[in-house]
């Protein structure tokens, strides 16, 4: 039945998108708006109604204080954790956090925990897909950066919970990446992945053979990546107004959020022009200008994407490989367009990497791949099997503070350990377990995950018991514990205190109004969305008509849109909701070329009456940079 | 050597020998007949791949088991069957992934063989030093009486470059001096290992004959174990050389 199909999730910083196997291709399942990806973008509207994606992206100008964007960075961390994300991203915090609570977010009145909002983007996914389909979707394979830790695969897992998804698998997204490459490419070798995306940077080095995709070894950083380039373009500009209008835009979201639209879309362009204007609107009717050359922009982000460097030495010496036994490079991620960072990679594996797939889509067609798979296969994935790995090496608190390690990072999973614990006196009934997740030494430098008291030890004298602790990190990446006293047999009981993360009973509470598994309600807002759908490509005509691109048809194309807009009124009052999609979809290609003209004429009026003045301002006063002063208009 | 078949044909003594789900008999891992993992049993890592308790092993054999048996045992593969099948598919995955990971690597293979025949080695593990040293204890190292004098010397030079570096200062020539006796290290590791390899034959050809039905006595047992013991705590000690040569070097 239709409830078995599994659709692949990318839940990225910046944007997400949701895939599925359609015969034996992979293929993206675009949005109510057409487009394919979904900004990762949450904010509420006047109503205190959530809105995703595109559309609520016009609220992170307007309403900065009830919008908000890339909070995957704040998936599965503590308070103490984001003190640095706070300097340059605009989350709100809750103000009566406690310490070891789980992050919340104010979002205008109303607070938010990082899985919920991630929640409301999965939700956002699982309609689209339902649209697509036309049925009820409720199991996913969501992806994770692969450098991401316990607590932020937990928070993940959380997240589809909450929204109503039944995660089957995460899996990691340069894993994901190659399992999409490798269904059209079906040869043996060891494959690089390099993956830096808006605010996660990921390599994997993978053995492929036979249809196994055996992950070698894996490194990255969990806080890195485009969004670092658009904060250091921001922190530029808003030095530049302080040091030369004497203009404090720090605390003015609004300003902010502008600034921030211009730089990314300075950087996007600047990965296919030589240089780019910026040009902002400031508060108080000045103007911000700069322009950028390809030159300066590269020396700008020069430290920034050379923290990718260290991830990738790493990795291959943990694979035990030179860069010249890598046979292929992969690209993934919407980063990895910047020229300098393709020159990077060339220079670090010495060889061209590869670029066929769309590096925005590629994670998501290959979880796609995945919940194939695990959907029992299909002829394009006989024989295809991911071996992943840990990328953090799981460890224990011993006496002195040290970290014991039990389970080495790039071990593949599931793996396990068994720990053998006893008592310090007479008697003793509880004992206290410190799990850890790093690579270094000592137990405070380490991410704590979770601390356990074995209960209800049966009384000994003291070094008797002996207490199995059993450790196994399960194919998702995460952790499960279970205990038993030898002697006595007793199983013990095991009391979990995740050091960041929601309890079963929280999540539970937060799961989103479940109207999404009754078929009527589905079929009923299916009608209501497709009757909106109709009444913005009507409009959208309505608009066309009186627009000079309407005098470039000729009559038959003008006849043929007529009969097409007539056939749409007629459905769009019936309660046929696949009805309507057809008419929307015939109306839409009978449009194309009215929306190609009216783009070009658009485009035109846009580039006209451009101009700018010269003003000799200071230097701003903390971001170095090897650009020239700013211009204000 | 080893091959699926092998894994396949023999369920280990005491197991019920017939699928609890079709009741044909069955293999140790999975079912022939339909395919179902079978119920995992708390079996050593030699035993889990089928194989005597030897030391040198086909690698490049067991990693064509380890393929072959996770195209039957991994989750993902199992993710539409039962629960109990679920959890079963994942207590064994596991296992084959640790006993994989354990056997393909000739000193843990090593360690983990004289674990399982009551040897302890904890003494000279890095963890061990840790704890030693945060908690200001001086630990017992034994060091390889062969050794004594380099040794002494390399701490020396250590001790004074991090001092240096420390102060913000260089001496190329001494760098130069430590890279050179890391290579003599790395060397002398890889000798340990060749006379590591070398031990193995006297053990396993100690398991054949014992296999031969010719009773090996516990004395013997005893001697072959203890040699390889001062192989590896040799080798551990100059891994922990070369492990602060480089901490130096690189900082």
């Amino acid at each position: 039945m239709s409830s078995d199909r599994i659709v692949g999730i990318d839940l990225g910083t910046t944007n997400s998108l949701v895939a599925f196997m359609q015969g034996e291709n992979p293929v993206v399942i675009p949005g109510d708006d057409g487009l394919n990806l979904v900004p990762s973008v949450v904010a509420l509207d006047e109503n205190d109604q959530p809105v995703i994606g595109n559309a609520a992206r016009k609220y992170l100008t307007e309403t900065p204080e009830r919008a908000v964007y890339s909070i995957k960075r704040l998936m599965g961390r503590g308070v103490e954790d984001v003190q640095a994300e706070l300097k340059f991203f605009p989350f709100r915090l809750a103000e009566d956090l406690q310490a070891g609570e789980v992050l919340r977010i104010r979002l205008g009145e109303k607070t938010f925990t990082p899985p919920e909002i991630s929640a409301l983007i999965l939700r956002q996914l699982k309609r689209n897909a339902e649209r697509f389909f036309g049925a009820p979707v409720s199991k996913a394979v969501i992806t994770v950066p692969a450098y991401f830790n316990d607590a932020q695969r937990q928070a993940t897992k959380d997240a589809g919970r909450i929204a109503g998804l039944e995660v089957l698998r995460l899996v990691n997204e340069p894993t994901a990446a190659s399992l999409a490459y490798g269904l059209d490419k079906k040869q043996n070798g060891i494959v690089a992945v390099y993956d830096l995306g808006g605010g996660t940077f990921d390599i994997s080095i993978l053995k492929v053979h036979d249809g196994i995709f055996e992950v070698i070894a894996t490194n990255g950083d969990t806080h890195l990546g485009g969004d670092d380039i658009d904060n250091l373009l921001i922190t530029i500009a808003i030095d530049d107004t302080l040091g030369d209008l004497g203009l404090d835009l720090r605390r003015n979201g609004e300003a902010v959020q502008a600034i921030r639209n211009a730089v990314i879309e300075a950087k996007i362009a600047l990965s296919s022009q030589p240089s780019v204007k910026l040009d902002v609107e400031l508060p108080g009717g000045k103007r911000y200008l700069r322009e950028i050359t390809r030159e300066q922009f590269e020396k700008l982000i020069q430290p920034i994407i050379d923290r990718t460097v260290g991830p990738c030495k790493q990795a291959l010496k943990d694979a035990g490989l030179k860069p010249e036994q890598i046979d292929e490079v992969v690209l993934v991620g919407g980063s990895t367009r910047i020229p300098k960072v393709r020159t990077l990679v060339k220079e670090l594996f010495q060889r061209e990497p590869h670029t066929d797939l769309n590096p925005d889509e590629v994670v998501a067609l290959g979880a796609a791949v995945q919940a194939n798979i695990l959907a029992g296969g299909s002829e394009a994935t006989e024989n295809m099997l991911l071996l992943d790995v840990t990328p953090l090496s799981l460890g224990i608190e011993v006496a002195g503070g040290v970290t014991d390690k039990i389970i080495l990072r790039n071990s593949t999973i599931p793996a396990s350990a068994t720990q053998f614990y006893t008592t310090q006196i007479d008697g003793q009934a509880n004992v206290a377990i410190h799990v850890l997740q790093g690579e270094r030494e000592l137990a405070k430098d380490c991410r704590s995950l979770a601390r356990f008291d074995l209960k209800g030890i049966p009384a000994m004298a003291a070094g008797m018991a002996r207490i199995e602790v059993k450790f196994l990190i399960d194919a998702n990446g995460i952790l499960h514990v279970s205990a038993r006293e030898q002697r006595s047999g007793k199983e013990a009981e095991i009391q979990v205190q995740p050091s960041y993360g929601l309890t079963d009973e929280q999540v539970e509470s937060m799961i989103l109004d479940s109207f999404d598994s009754a078929e009527e309600d589905f079929r009923q807002r299916q009608v209501i969305e497709a009757r909106n759908e109709a009444a913005t490509i009507l409009a959208a005509l309505e608009k066309g008509k009186k627009s000079a691109a309407w005098g470039h048809l000729t009559t038959d194309e003008k006849k043929k849109i007529a009969k097409m807009e007539k056939a749409l009124i007629a459905v769009n009052t019936e309660d046929d909701y696949q009805a309507i999609r057809k008419a929307i979809e015939a109306l839409n290609q009978g449009t194309t070329r009215l929306a190609e003209l009216m783009m070009d004429s658009a485009v035109s009026t846009a580039l006209k009456g451009k101009t700018m003045d010269e003003a000799d301002l200071g230097e701003g006063p903390t971001a170095p940079h090897p650009m020239a002063k700013a211009e204000f208009e | 050597m080893t091959n699926l078949t092998t894994i396949t044909a023999k369920p280990a003594p005491g197991e019920t020998q017939t699928c609890w789900s079709c009741g044909t008999m069955r293999a140790v891992h999975f079912c022939e007949a339909c395919g179902k993992v079978q119920p995992p049993a708390p079996v050593d890592y030699f035993t889990f791949f089928a194989l005597p308790r030897k030391l040198n092993l086909d690698v490049a054999a067991m990693e064509k088991d380890f393929y072959q048996l996770s195209r039957k045992l991994h989750p993902d593969l199992n993710a539409r069957a039962g629960s109990q099948e679920q959890e079963w598919s994942l207590q064994k995955s596991s296992l084959l992934n640790d006993a994989y990971r354990t056997l393909r690597d000739p000193i843990k293979r090593t360690q983990y063989l004289l674990k399982l025949e009551g040897v302890e080695l904890e003494e000279q593990s890095k963890t061990a030093t840790e704890q030693a040293r945060s908690s200001g204890q001086v630990k017992k190292q034994i060091v390889p009486p062969d050794l004594l004098e380099e040794v002494f010397e390399l701490n020396m030079q250590l001790e004074e470059l991090r001092g240096l570096k420390k102060a913000g200062e260089d001496d190329p020539a001494l760098i130069e001096e430590i890279g050179r006796q890391k290579l003599e290290l790395e060397e002398k590791q890889e000798a340990l290992l060749r006379e590591l390899q070398d031990r193995w034959k006297m053990w396993d050809g100690m398991i054949q004959r014992e296999q031969n039905g010719q009773p090996v006595s516990e004395e013997e047992r005893k001697q072959e174990r203890d040699k390889m013991v001062d192989v590896l705590n040799r080798r551990n000690y100059i891994r922990n050389l070369v492990r602060d040569v480089n901490e130096v070097l690189e900082n």
